[in-house]
C-alpha cells in the first residue's frame, strides 16, 4: 500500500464529518443549491467535495463503484482505509457510483430501488469541471420557486424524475463546491 | 513479512491491555508519531458456521478499537486492530507494530513479546490444567433386566 | 392513533432521581462496582452479550449495574450502544474445532477421543443453598485446588459429529463461503435462510427458546435430539485488515456450541441417517445453545423433506417473529405508556354501543 493514501482523512473525525453531513445533507434537501464541503484531501481524480462526500456517507455497508479514471490504486486505497467500504461487484451491487458523467453512463446499470424498497438505489456521485446556478430549471420538494443548476444531461435527469418514486440520486461536485439532484425533482430546460 | 507482522499484531491485540501497558512502560520508549488515524471503537461481526464446519452465519458483534500512526522519526506506519474499548493498548499496539518495522524489532521481541507470548501460553496451560482435571470416565452400569 | 403529550418534565425528573437511589440501594451497604460483576456475575454478563449481540463484558457488566439486574432492560442498553459503533468488517467464520476448551461433553458416545471434559458445572451440584457463600469473607474460591499445568498447549479437540459424518451415518454439512444475510442491516423478510435463522436465534430471548425446545421435546415437532456435544471455550477471533492485505487477530472470545444428533428415518432421495441441529452463542451459555440447536432442528423441517405438524417451533414466522426480547418487550410496554386518545375514542364507542341498545330495547317494549 502507497503511504500517501492513509492520509487525507478527517483531521477531527467527528467535526469535520458532522459538518460534512450537514452540508450534504442541505444540498439534498435543497437540490440545486451549491454547497461548500471541505475536510478531506483525497487523491487525483477526486475532488475535495466528492472526496469529503465519501468520507462522510461510506462504510462497509456501502459497496463504491469507481467508474472510469477514478478506478485507479490510488483512490481504492484511499476509499479502503478511509472508509471500509468495499468495491461494487457490479454497477447493479453499488450503493455510491463515481466518476465523470461520460463514465458513470448508461444509468440504467445502476439499481433504482424497488417498489416496496425504493431506498435500495444507489447515489451517483458527477465530478463535474465547474458547477454553476445557470442551466437547467428544477422544480419540486424543498425548492421554493424553481433553482438552476448546471446538469450534464437533461433528458436523462428527467427520465430519472419519471421513474419516481423509485430511481437514483445525484450529486454534482467541482473543487470544493457540491450540488444535489435527487429524484424527486422536476427537470426542465431553461 | 506479513506472516510475522501478522503473529506479533495478533499477540498485541490479544494480550492483556493491563501487562501490555506494564512492559511497554518498562521499554521507557515513547516515539514521537502523528496519528494516520486517531483511535475509534466500533464492532466486528463474528461469523460462525454452521455445525462448526458448514456456510457462514453472523452470530453477533464485537467491539474493537483500532488506529494507525506513522513514526515521525523515520516515518514507519503502526497498525491496530484491538478487542475492546481501550484506546491505550491500541495505540501502544501500533507503536510497537511500527517499531517491530525498525532496527528495534530485536529488542521488542525480546522485552515485550516474548513474555506476553509466554503469559498466554501459562494461562491456556493453566486453563487446560483445570480443564483435565474435571475430565471423567463414565461407567455404563449392567442394566436390571437380562 | 399516536399523539404527542407535553409536560410531566419534573415528574420524570424526580423518578429518574428515585431510580438511581433505588439501584444504589441502602449505602450502608458498598457500591456494586463493574469489575465485580463481571467477575462474579459471569453467566449474567453472558446472557446480556449473547442478546444484546455485543461481546463486551465490561459492557455488559456496565448495562446490567444501570439496569438494576434487570437483564432484558441491560440487553436494551447493550442493543442501544451497538448502534452507535462503526462496523469495522466481518470475522473470518470462527473455527470451533480450534476451541481451547473448559467443558466439552456428549451424551452420544461415552469414549468421546478427546475426552468427556466437565468444567465449571452445576450439572452435578446438590441445589443446595450454600450458606457459607453468605458469611463474611467466605467466598468459596479458596478451596479450589492448585493444579499443575501440563508441558504443552492442548491439542486440537475434534468435533463428535465429524466421526459420524466419516461413515455417512449423518447428513453432509455443506461448506460454502457464501456470506450470510444480515438481520442487523436488513430486515426480516420471510420465507428465510438457515443461516438468518441461527443469528435471529442467537441473540433470541433465552426464556422462549427454552419454552420452544421444550415443546419440541414434549411432543410438539418432535425429532428426538441428542446432544451430540456440548463445548464451552475461547476461540482467537480474525479479521482482515483491508489496509494491510492480510489478516490478524483481533482476540479471543468464550462460545457455547451445541451439535444435536436427531433421529431422521430418511426420505425417498435420503438414505436413513441422523440429521443435526446446532446452536452456538456468546459466552458461556449452555441453556441457551442446547435451545437453539433444538429449535434451529425443528425450523429445517421443510428442507429434510419432513411433515408440517403445525407445531409452533415448527413456524419460522411464529419463532423469529417472537423470539427477540427487545422488540416483544418494547411492543409489550408501550401499551402502559399514554393511550389518552385512543381510549377515549373507545369509551365513546361502547357509550353509543350501549345508547343504541337502550334504545333498541325501549322501542321493541313499545311496540
Amino acid at each position: 500500500m502507497q503511504e500517501t493514501t492513509l492520509e487525507g482523512g478527517f483531521a477531527d473525525a467527528p467535526r469535520d464529518a458532522a459538518h460534512a453531513f450537514r452540508a450534504c445533507m442541505n444540498a439534498m434537501a435543497r437540490p440545486g443549491r451549491i454547497e461548500t464541503l471541505r475536510g478531506a484531501t483525497p487523491p487525483a481524480p477526486l475532488s475535495q467535495a466528492a472526496g469529503t462526500l465519501l468520507l462522510t456517507l461510506c462504510d462497509a455497508d456501502t459497496p463504491v463503484h469507481l467508474a472510469g479514471a477514478h478506478d485507479c490504486d490510488a483512490v481504492r486505497q484511499w476509499l479502503a482505509f478511509h472508509t471500509g467500504a468495499p468495491l461494487a461487484h457490479a454497477r447493479t451491487d453499488a450503493t455510491f457510483a463515481i466518476g465523470v458523467w461520460d463514465a458513470l453512463l448508461p444509468l440504467s446499470d445502476y439499481p433504482i430501488g424497488t417498489a416496496r424498497y425504493p431506498d435500495r438505489s444507489a447515489t451517483l456521485v458527477v465530478e463535474m469541471d465547474s458547477l454553476t446556478a445557470t442551466g437547467a430549471r428544477l422544480t419540486g420538494p424543498g425548492i421554493a420557486d424553481s433553482a438552476a443548476l448546471s446538469l450534464p444531461d437533461i433528458a436523462a435527469l428527467r427520465a430519472n424524475h419519471a421513474l419516481f418514486p423509485q430511481g437514483l440520486d445525484f450529486y454534482f461536485a467541482a473543487g470544493e463546491h457540491l450540488a444535489a439532484l435527487p429524484r424527486s425533482t422536476n427537470v426542465e430546460d431553461a | 513479512m506479513s506472516e510475522a507482522r501478522k503473529t506479533w499484531m495478533s499477540l498485541l491485540a490479544k494480550a492483556p491491555p493491563k501487562a501490555l501497558g506494564q512492559l511497554w512502560d518498562d521499554t521507557g520508549l515513547a516515539p514521537d508519531f502523528t496519528w494516520l488515524r486517531a483511535p475509534e471503537i466500533g464492532s466486528t461481526m463474528v461469523q460462525g458456521r454452521m455445525g462448526g464446519t458448514g456456510a457462514p452465519f453472523n452470530l453477533g458483534e464485537m467491539t474493537v478499537t483500532r488506529c494507525a500512526l506513522r513514526l515521525t522519526d523515520g516515518g514507519t506506519v503502526g497498525h491496530a486492530y484491538v478487542q475492546g474499548r481501550d484506546k491505550t493498548h491500541a495505540r501502544i499496539a501500533a507503536l510497537i507494530d511500527a517499531l517491530m518495522q525498525t532496527a528495534l524489532a530485536d529488542r521488542l521481541q525480546a522485552e515485550v513479546l516474548d513474555p506476553l507470548a509466554t503469559a498466554m501460553d501459562e494461562r491456556r496451560r493453566t486453563r487446560a490444567a483445570k480443564a483435565a482435571a474435571t475430565k471423567v470416565d463414565f461407567f455404563t452400569m449392567v442394566r436390571g433386566e437380562d | 392513533m399516536y399523539v404527542a403529550v407535553k409536560g410531566g418534565e419534573r415528574a420524570i425528573d424526580a423518578a429518574h432521581d428515585w431510580l438511581a437511589e433505588q439501584r444504589r440501594g441502602d449505602t450502608t451497604v458498598p457500591e456494586l462496582d463493574v469489575a465485580q460483576i463481571r467477575e462474579q456475575m459471569t453467566l449474567a454478563v453472558n446472557r446480556v452479550m449473547a442478546e444484546g449481540s455485543l461481546y463486551d463484558p465490561d459492557l455488559a457488566a456496565l448495562a446490567i449495574k444501570q439496569a438494576r439486574g434487570d437483564l432484558i432492560e441491560a440487553i436494551f442498553l447493550i442493543r442501544a450502544y451497538r448502534t452507535t459503533l462503526p462496523r469495522f468488517g466481518t470475522s473470518r467464520p470462527l473455527d470451533t474445532g480450534a476451541m481451547d476448551c473448559m467443558r466439552r461433553i456428549s451424551a452420544t458416545f461415552k469414549d468421546a477421543p478427546g475426552g468427556q471434559v466437565l468444567g465449571p458445572t452445576f450439572d452435578y451440584t446438590h441445589r443446595l443453598l450454600d450458606f457459607k457463600l453468605a458469611a463474611d469473607g467466605e467466598d468459596g474460591a479458596s478451596a479450589s485446588a492448585a493444579v499443575e499445568p501440563p508441558e504443552t498447549a492442548p491439542a486440537r479437540v475434534p468435533h463428535i459429529t465429524g466421526f459420524l459424518g466419516r461413515d455417512g451415518l449423518i447428513e453432509q454439512e455443506p461448506a460454502s463461503d457464501e456470506a450470510p444475510p444480515d438481520l442487523t442491516r436488513t430486515p426480516l423478510e420471510l420465507p428465510t435462510t438457515r443461516a438468518l435463522r441461527l443469528q435471529a436465534l442467537a441473540r433470541g430471548d433465552e426464556g422462549f427458546l427454552l419454552g420452544l425446545a421444550y415443546s419440541t421435546q414434549r411432543g410438539y415437532a418432535r425429532n428426538h435430539a441428542f446432544v451430540g456435544e456440548l463445548r464451552i471455550g475461547t476461540v482467537p477471533v480474525e479479521m482482515e485488515i483491508p489496509e494491510l492485505g492480510f489478516t490478524v487477530e483481533l482476540g479471543e472470545i468464550t462460545l457455547t456450541e451445541c451439535e444435536t444428533v436427531n433421529q431422521f428415518t430418511g426420505s425417498k432421495t435420503e438414505p436413513a441417517q441422523f440429521t443435526r441441529g446446532y446452536g452456538l452463542s456468546f459466552g458461556q451459555t449452555e441453556r441457551k445453545a442446547i435451545a437453539v440447536a433444538l429449535v434451529d432442528r425443528a425450523l429445517r423441517w421443510r428442507e429434510l423433506g419432513e411433515d408440517d405438524q403445525g407445531a409452533p417451533a415448527q413456524d419460522e414466522e411464529f419463532v423469529l417473529s417472537h423470539a427477540d426480547n427487545i422488540q416483544a418487550t418494547g411492543f409489550l410496554e408501550h401499551i402502559k405508556l399514554p393511550h389518552y386518545v385512543d381510549f377515549q375514542s373507545e369509551l365513546e364507542l361502547v357509550r353509543k354501543l350501549r345508547r343504541q341498545a337502550t334504545q333498541a330495547t325501549e322501542t321493541e317494549a313499545a311496540q
